[in-house]
């Protein structure tokens, strides 16, 4: 089996003006197109044993004292590949800055409080229907160094491999209606067409009440084909 | 595209504040991390090695918040299957390690050299990301005393012959074992050659 190509009209560029760091570590020179192997196409399945439920629950997997403060959410959407096929028991890795909009990483150094009751970690492994699912905190917007009076949008990160090691994905997932959307070099480095795949939906379904607002974000991996790249075992 | 398919979600950077997620037990973080610079441990069957290097901007800085990642085949050539992390095998290879905590901000991975596969000389695939990588990066790692193999593989043979060392990790030995160094230069006159895959 082999995957289907990444789909590079869809993708940010290795060098984009609009984003500062790529300048000095983007790659310039052009890619060497490889044919997927066995090295390809297989892929770390993941210590399920490191995975625990309570690293699905942002709230509470942070708690020194008290609950963390701010608007809780649940996230929650199912991995699929380009065929529409559920990616199961495959890992989710998210983190995300606090609602104030700072992040428990050392560097940061945003003028926001930390929240002694926030880490920002969270992992959990898809169902048999590929859906994850994360009880969280609303992240908070935060400046940063980029341009003068630059801005991120509130937004979490996401790191997946799926089911081999060339369908690893890192993205962000964004909040709809975010009025910082429009001026994030980073959001914009994706091709307008395909910018809404990263914003997720509002959700009234998932909202659960008088507790926490639902936000549904999909996420879809390249699609693995059923023709062998070598002879049959 | 074909109409039928759903559209891929897109790639962002991982951004400077990956580590107490991603690689948080390396940095010193309360959250368990899958995995760290041991590919194997010392049961695995097989040449164990050391790997080490730098990832270099362009403009000859050491980068000091990327993050690499690691996948092999063991010393037959194999790649794990699906069980490897939860039977606690001696070979898990997988690795993930972040250049913001070791020494001239290296990364290292402790392993066992893998054997060549399908035509192509032992290497290891390497994931490169970091903040200013909008999406991540594939390269390979070679291994400078296997120049008989890398002469005849199928993916070496795709790089531009002056371009290959840069996929070619130098051989040390030391008191502690076999040492490869392998810097990754993101831009510049030796730029790494990095994967379409």
């Amino acid at each position: 089996m082999t995957f289907r190509p990444r789909d590079w009209a869809g993708s940010p560029t290795y060098l984009d003006a609009g984003y500062g760091s790529t300048k000095l570590r983007g790659p310039q020179q052009p890619l060497v197109s490889l044919r997927q192997g066995a090295g390809e196409v297989s892929g770390p399945a993941f210590g399920h044993r490191f995975v625990t439920a309570a690293n699905a629950d942002l709230t509470r997997n942070g708690r020194a004292n008290g609950e963390p403060l701010g608007e809780r959410i649940v996230v929650t959407g199912r991995v699929l590949d380009e065929y529409g096929r559920p990616l199961r028991n495959t890992l989710v890795e998210i983190w995300q800055a606090n609602a104030a909009g700072r992040y428990v990483h050392k560097s940061d150094q945003h003028n926001a409080p930390l929240d002694p009751n926030f880490l920002g970690a969270g992992h959990c492994a898809t169902d048999a229907d590929g859906r994850y699912r994360f009880l969280t905190i609303k992240p908070g917007a935060y400046s940063w160094r980029n341009h003068h009076n630059a801005w991120r949008p509130n937004h979490i990160h996401f790191s997946l491999f799926g089911a081999g090691f060339v369908s690893r994905l890192v993205t962000q997932m964004y909040f709809p209606g975010d009025p910082l959307l429009a001026y994030d070099p980073i959001y914009e480095s994706v091709p307008a067409h395909a910018r809404e795949r990263m914003i997720s939906r509002f959700d009234l379904d998932v909202t659960e009440p008088e507790f926490a607002l639902g936000f549904a974000f999909d996420i879809v991996l390249r699609g693995r084909d059923e023709t062998p790249f070598e002879a049959p075992r | 595209m074909k109409p039928n398919l759903l559209p891929q979600t897109p790639s962002q950077t991982v951004g400077p504040f990956f580590a107490f997620a991603l690689a948080a037990r390396q940095y010193g973080y309360d959250f368990p991390q899958i995995a760290g610079s041991a590919i194997a441990t010392p049961d695995a069957p097989g040449e164990h090695i050391r790997v080490t290097g730098r990832v270099i901007d362009g403009e000859g800085v050491p980068i000091p918040d990327s993050l690499i990642e690691v996948w092999q085949a063991d010393a037959s050539g194999r790649y794990p299957g699906a069980d490897a992390f939860d039977a606690d095998g001696a070979f898990l290879g997988f690795g993930r390690y972040g250049t913001g905590t070791g020494p001239e901000t290296r990364f290292t991975f402790d392993t066992v050299k893998p054997g060549g596969h399908d035509g192509e000389a032992p290497h290891l695939n390497l994931i490169v990301t970091m903040r200013g990588l909008l999406l991540h990066a594939f390269t390979r790692l070679y291994f400078s005393d296997e120049a008989a193999a890398n002469e005849r593989c199928a993916v070496l043979a795709l790089v531009p012959q002056e371009r290959r060392r840069t996929l070619v990790a130098t051989r040390e030995e030391t008191p502690a074992g076999p040492l490869y160094r392998f810097d990754i230069h993101m831009q510049g006159p030796d730029e790494t050659v990095f994967f379409d895959v």
